[in-house]
């Protein structure tokens, strides 16, 4: 059984369809890029997972349990499922290590003194251990998202959704955040990317989604789907990216 | 060929222009005008100082207290005067140099000089104004208002009474934080469920909002006596004024705190229930934390404004320092006691008022910043 799966899912705002019956299944411990032109639906779709936005129709399912749907306990499901956003969205006016200690205490009732402990062994390990006390507007956007990585693993997530996590960075920056989902693919997170980086989806990624108007258009693996694209309009996408020296 | 020769002809032509249209501004007319004007001041001002000095000493004020502001006044004229000299010498300067930078800079300081001088004389012919109104007709206006024995004898009542009005702005400041809090809350509470909440905080900001608080005051001091409920009839008038002021100010807060709450960017809100924390949560240690640093400056001007509402109690009996300083006042037929509560909330507020500014100042500099 798939950790998700994401059965013939429908999203609309009004009369514009965002997602328009989609479906796709994640293994525990894959990777999944989702690359696509922009308004294809990722973001929506990321969103859609830890009901962040509500579907319109079609069901999603975290290890065969339903979680669409009313009565769905959702504060439960999010300590689950971390979420890490293009913007980083840390909280301004709390520490780098307030940040990442404010879940854990104060959801799962973690103590404090364990909490900080387990923050500073991760901030350790991205190499911002010196940065603990600094408020987050004083960091550079990379550092910051590194942070809000961080802040998501705290929670210990079967799943983690990353949202164009280097699109707001500036190009020098993106290495070192990817630096850290190449570490966290390497140790086993099933995770779902939105992404840009075309190189690093190829990387680390077990798998790329190419969604078009709301669905997924085409699939494979990285060497497959970017060697050898079935679809026009992968075709047509790769060769746009091509052009621009994205790839 | 021809074409490029005629447009570097045309060159010359637009630089010959420029050249000849260089001339330097010497500002002649305005430094003249200036002199005029601060000789007139000069001599106003001059005037207006011994005469309303030798008035104040006829009447029995001491030589040194009468010297000392007509002293000022004319000094301060003389540097006017002196300002207006050197702009217009300085206009002649830059009319003789010949060297057309040097004349350039010396007209740049004739024009900030007539400048200086005229917006001086203008400041000075305000106070001057101000003088003659409080001296003509036998110094009416000053012996009304400023009759510094009265003011003296009564002060220490009054400055007794202004500790109701202390007491009452302070407790309802207390009051109006966290009730204020707990209707905005309410007015921001989501979904169906909330809704009956949601209308009924609404229903009371408009209501409170639409009330004119001298009357919601009125209503409460007067009314609630006469209900004869258990305790609440029983108050004194200066818990009357608390609630009344908390009911009025707590409307007008809840509206502050909800501009501060939905000013929180829904980014910070997808975040913390991303991680798994409940809306009471997420308002509990993201939104309102956040919305409280957005606002204090508007905070602070609703508590200003408190503290001089505080007054409005005197219309229920109630013996602050307005009510303290009109009892005086009838009695010596004589307002100079109610210029002491004057001078009481401007002393408290205005360092405040500028706390305040120097608040929305160092945010507007943040945000220009860049966050």
């Amino acid at each position: 059984m798939s950790l998700l799966e994401i059965n013939g899912v429908t999203k609309h705002y009004g009369v514009l369809e965002v997602i328009s019956n989609l479906t796709l299944n994640v293994d525990e411990h894959e990777v999944v890029c989702l690359i696509g032109p922009s308004g294809c639906g990722k973001s929506t779709l990321l969103r859609c997972i830890n009901r962040l936005e509500e579907i319109s129709s079609g069901e999603i399912r975290i290890h065969g349990d339903r979680i669409t749907g009313p009565g769905v306990d959702l504060d439960r499901l999010r300590r689950d499922i971390g979420i890490v956003f293009q913007g980083y969205n840390l909280f301004p006016h709390m520490t780098v290590l307030e940040n990442t200690i404010l879940a854990p205490t104060k959801v799962l009732g973690m103590g404090k003194r364990e909490a900080s402990e387990k923050a500073m062994a991760f901030l350790e390990r991205i190499g911002l251990a010196h940065k603990a006390n600094e408020y987050p507007d004083r960091m550079s956007g990379g550092q910051q998202q590194r942070v809000a990585i961080v802040r998501a693993l705290m929670m210990d997530p079967m799943l983690l959704l990353l949202d164009e996590i280097t699109s707001a960075l500036d190009p020098e920056l993106v290495s070192e955040v990817l630096d850290i989902v190449r570490d966290l693919a390497a140790r086993g997170m099933t995770m779902i990317l939105a992404t840009h980086e075309m190189g690093f989806a190829r990387e680390v990624a077990n798998r790329i989604c190419f969604l078009q108007s709301g669905q997924v258009y085409e699939q494979g693996p990285p060497a497959e789907l970017f060697g050898n694209p079935k679809g026009e309009r992968t075709q047509a996408f790769l060769r746009s990216l091509k052009k621009a020296g994205r790839i | 060929m021809a074409g490029s020769s005629s447009e570097l002809h045309s060159e010359t032509g637009r630089a010959a222009t420029w050249r000849a249209r260089g001339t330097t501004q010497t500002h002649g007319l305005r430094t003249t005008l200036t002199l005029v004007v601060a000789i007139f001041c000069f001599f106003l001002v001059a005037v207006s100082a011994q005469h309303i000095g030798s008035y104040a000493v006829e009447q029995g004020v001491s030589k040194v207290a009468a010297l000392i502001p007509g002293g000022i006044a004319a000094v301060a004229a003389g540097y006017v005067l002196l300002l207006a000299i050197r702009a217009a010498m300085k206009s002649a300067a830059a009319r003789r140099h010949a060297d057309v930078y040097e004349a350039r800079a010396l007209g740049a300081e004739a024009s900030l000089a007539s400048w200086k001088a005229l917006s001086w004389s203008g400041a000075l012919l305000v106070v001057t104004a101000g003088a003659w109104f409080m001296a003509v007709n036998d110094a009416a206006v000053s012996r009304t208002f400023f009759d510094l024995e009265l003011i003296q004898s009564s002060a220490g009542k009054v400055i007794w009474a202004f500790g109701t009005n202390v007491t009452i702005f302070a407790v309802s400041a207390v009051l109006i934080l966290v009730w204020s809090l707990l209707i905005a809350i309410a007015r921001t509470l989501p979904g169906e469920a909330g809704r009956p909440l949601r209308y009924l905080a609404t229903a009371y900001g408009d209501l409170f909002r639409g009330l004119p608080a001298i009357i919601t005051i009125y209503l409460i001091g007067f009314g609630l006596p006469l209900t004869n409920l258990p305790i609440l009839s029983d108050l004194g008038s200066t818990s009357y004024a608390i609630i009344a002021l908390t009911l009025t100010y707590g409307a007008y807060t809840s509206e502050v705190y909800r501009a501060g709450i939905e000013g929180v960017h829904h980014s910070q809100v997808a975040a913390a229930r991303s991680l798994g924390l409940s809306h009471t949560k997420t308002m509990r240690y993201v939104v309102v934390p956040l919305a409280v640093r957005n606002i204090i400056p508007p905070l602070m001007n609703n508590c200003i404004s408190l503290q001089k509402d505080t007054a409005l109690v005197a219309i229920i009996g109630t013996i602050d320092a307005f009510n303290q300083s009109k009892i005086i006042a009838a009695n010596n037929f004589n307002l100079s006691a109610v210029t002491t509560v004057a001078i009481l909330f401007i002393v408290i507020t205005i360092p405040q008022a500028r706390l305040v500014d120097k608040l929305i100042d160092r945010d507007r500099k943040r945000m220009r910043a860049g966050g």
